[in-house]
């Protein structure tokens, strides 16, 4: 009895103390098997779709389904943005992450993944690094040379989502980056005008 | 180390590299993540739209047709042959870089390709022997000897580079051992096999190349990032920390 009451005030120590920590940091709910098994079933799906005999439109749908489930978009969207995203109000907030969603899929889906076209991915390992994990793949394509490809997963909220894509060291999210700044600078920084762009770029 | 340094300034004794060396060396710091240093962006522009003209106009078309009349087998050879052409220059680089098992991996690779493997026909090295190729260049010598990226460059026809890669690439001409023996029409007969592997590379990332070139809001940044990131990745052996984005940090 005496024993029991010990470790159950030990027990409330370090669940109270846990408490604090996972308010104070994101907690580390994810492991590297639930990373490396999130880009497994994204990259099978990937892989389906890339495949698959479809309209281009029907496949940016596809895409855009694949992203909501596996990767954490409205985060991705207000990284591709920067600054600009802060400095915008609460309706174009909303407006340009549903906007991006759509461009999202065209661009990663029709024209990253193309790559995929007809390759073989395999999870090869993944390590710890600072808000996730770092899941890398070999792809291996018909003709040319394998090639390394890298998924950032991190914990959002408790579960495993996508972050970015590094390609030989390419990062995606930088390139999406680089793409949106030049498109809201062509619109002399008009964020309404880039999210009506948003809605039909690839 | 000594033997490395001794190799090393025979070699600069020979090249015009000093001068070259001392234009890197002006800034001798290595940018990460998605850091650009580029104060020549206009003149790098007009040559990129150059590039881009002449890919429409040659490479892209080239490509096609080398996609036509080649086999994935032809393709093959091709690149075979000229990754055997540069594994000398690559070993003597590895040597520059004091790294032994490149050396001796790269050397035994030339040897065993040029003579089991038909003058590199066949890579037997890799197929039977498990020494796959190993990509260096001086590029990468002077980022082990500690210089630093520079600013970057698009050169006309060369395309994206750095002030350290483009040193790099004219020390190599001179650093070729094949260049150095072979004569001059077989110089000729190896360029020309290389032009044919570059049009060859051109059908084979097609997809990706297009994407920049074509697909791109503004392909100049996008060839621009897409350089520095993949070669900051093979000189550091990986991405780092810097690369990967705090997704939880404030813009």
């Amino acid at each position: 009895m005496q024993q029991n009451n010990h470790l159950n005030r030990r027990g409330f120590i370090i669940a109270g103390s846990a408490t604090i920590l996972g308010a104070a940091t994101p907690s580390f709910a994810i492991s590297s098997g639930s990373a490396e098994g999130l880009v497994n079933s994204l990259v099978a799906e990937v892989l389906k779709t890339v495949n698959a005999s479809m309209s281009d439109n029907a496949r940016f749908a596809k895409f855009e389904q694949i992203f909501a489930r596996y990767a954490d978009v409205p985060l991705i969207a207000r990284k591709s943005l920067g600054p600009a995203y802060q400095a915008a109000n609460k309706s174009q907030q909303a407006a340009y992450v549903d906007a991006f969603k759509g461009y999202m899929a065209r661009s990663y889906g029709g024209r990253y993944f193309k790559q995929f076209i007809g390759a073989e991915i395999k999870v090869t390992k993944s390590k710890k690094i600072s808000g996730g994990y770092l899941v890398d793949s070999s792809v291996k394509t018909k003709g040319g040379t394998p090639f390394l490809t890298q998924w950032h997963v991190i914990d959002a909220r408790g579960t495993d989502k996508m972050y970015n894509i590094f390609v030989e060291g390419v990062s995606i999210l930088t390139d999406t980056r680089t793409q949106i700044g030049s498109m809201l600078d062509a619109r002399g920084g008009n964020i309404d005008k880039l999210i009506a762009h948003l809605k039909t770029a690839r | 180390m000594l033997k490395i340094k001794n190799l090393s300034n025979s070699f600069s004794a020979k090249l015009p590299i000093a001068a070259m060396v001392i234009a890197v060396s002006a800034c001798s710091d290595n940018p990460t993540g998605s850091t650009i240093v580029d104060p020549y962006e206009d003149d790098n522009r007009k040559a990129h739209a150059f590039n881009k003209a002449v890919d429409k106009a040659l490479f892209r078309p080239a490509g096609e047709s080398y996609g036509n009349l080649m086999t994935e087998q032809d393709d093959k050879i091709i690149n075979n042959v000229v990754e055997n052409l540069s594994t000398p220059k690559k070993a003597v680089n590895n040597l520059l870089q004091a790294n032994m098992e490149g050396f001796v991996e790269n050397t035994l690779r030339f040897t065993i390709n040029s003579t089991l493997g038909l003058f590199g026909y066949f890579d037997v090295a890799a197929n039977d022997f498990g020494l796959e190729p190993k990509e260096t260049d001086f590029g990468q010598t002077l980022h082990k000897w500690g210089f630093g990226e520079g600013r970057y460059q698009e050169l006309p026809l060369l395309g994206p580079s750095t002030g350290r890669d483009t040193v790099g690439f004219v020390v190599d001409i001179f650093l070729d051992p094949v260049g150095a023996v072979t004569s001059p029409s077989v110089s000729l007969g190896i360029s020309t096999v290389k032009g044919v592997e570059f049009v060859g590379d051109r059908y084979t990332y097609a997809d990706l190349i297009d994407g920049v070139l074509y697909e791109s809001e503004d392909s100049y940044a996008a060839s621009r990032i897409y350089y520095l990131q993949n070669r900051r990745f093979f000189l550091n052996g990986g991405i780092s920390e810097a690369d990967l984005e705090d997704p939880y940090a404030t813009e």
